[in-house]
């Protein structure tokens, strides 16, 4: 049940992902390249999101609790701090450079492309990087 | 990309189609998955989680339906396949060293910043969560500026 609602929900979204363009890093930076060839369709995709989640929030948010799961598992995390802005910026240095952030990455394996494999592994080993470094000195969980 | 020899327009290899509709659908899609992802099992639909939790997770329990979210995700593109006849585009306009330096910043970004366009960018900020507001606001910026640099500074 669970494998089967997770396996669905990863597939609504991998074909969000595909029809919206999102997929492509062609799309996506030139989403960010407006001095360039500018495409603002990535605002529709972000938009559409947005205005979905935000309203079905409202109604599942008001229930007790999630159908699989005893309970909702929210981040707790409140503070504004310089690992929050710092990462954050690193990620869109990042994203800027490959075109690719990983949720557009991993439906995008389903093309067969090699180059999405190839960033794919080098995310991967930039999250373990991450994380061994944040084992190291002061444990915090991350979302 | 820069192709002059040919003498076409220099931006013209990069061009995408503005996409209006088609991304307001996909976009209800990702949202739909997240509203359901949260119905079902009360979590937050963040690509770095998931990421992450298959990577470095310990349970089992814990990596099996992240195995199989990450499986329906990758037959996203199949599933559109099958039913349009068509691939959908996956045009990587930049260099392998390019893909390889940015994925490993990305890695090092997103965990340090707790999550990335999915987990901030549409469910923080439809919880209005002000930790994601910051971090879309942090990304897009420096995604827009570092875009800046390398195609019109670097003119990469």
């Amino acid at each position: 049940m669970r494998l089967l609602s997770a396996f669905i929900v990863g597939l609504i979204f991998g074909v969000g992902i595909a029809i919206s363009g999102m997929i492509n890093p062609a799309k996506v930076l030139n989403f960010f390249d407006i001095a360039g060839t500018w495409d603002p369709s990535l605002a529709f995709v972000m938009g559409g999101a947005l205005i979905t989640t935000f309203i079905g929030y409202r109604f599942v948010l008001r229930r007790p609790a999630p159908v699989i799961e005893a309970k909702f598992l929210l981040p707790t995390a409140r503070d504004i701090d310089a690992r929050l802005v710092g990462g954050s910026a690193v990620f869109g240095l990042g994203w800027g450079i490959a075109g690719f952030c990983p949720g557009a990455a991993l439906p995008a394996l389903g093309s067969g492309k090699w180059e999405v494999a190839a960033f794919i592994a080098a995310l991967v080993a930039g999250i373990w990087v991450a994380r061994m470094a944040q084992a190291r000195g002061a444990p915090r969980a991350t979302a | 990309m820069c192709d002059r020899i040919e003498g076409r327009d220099v931006m013209t290899g990069l061009e995408t189609a503005f996409t209006p509709l088609q991304s307001l659908a996909g976009g209800v899609l990702i949202g739909l998955s997240a509203v359901m992802l949260m119905f079902l099992q009360g979590r937050i639909m963040g690509a770095t989680g998931i990421l992450a939790g298959l990577v470095t997770g310990t349970a089992p329990g814990e990596r099996s339906w992240r195995a199989a979210m990450v499986a329906g995700m990758i037959a996203g593109p199949l599933l559109v396949l099958a039913v349009t006849g068509q691939m959908p585009a996956v045009d990587v306009p930049v260099s392998l060293p390019m893909i390889l330096v940015g994925g490993f910043i990305v890695g090092i970004g997103v965990t340090y910043g707790s999550g990335c366009t999915s987990g901030h960018g549409v469910c923080g900020m439809a919880r209005l969560s002000p930790r994601s507001i910051v971090a879309t606001l942090t990304f897009m910026v420096v995604c827009f500026a570092t875009v800046y640099v390398i195609r019109h500074v670097l003119g990469v």
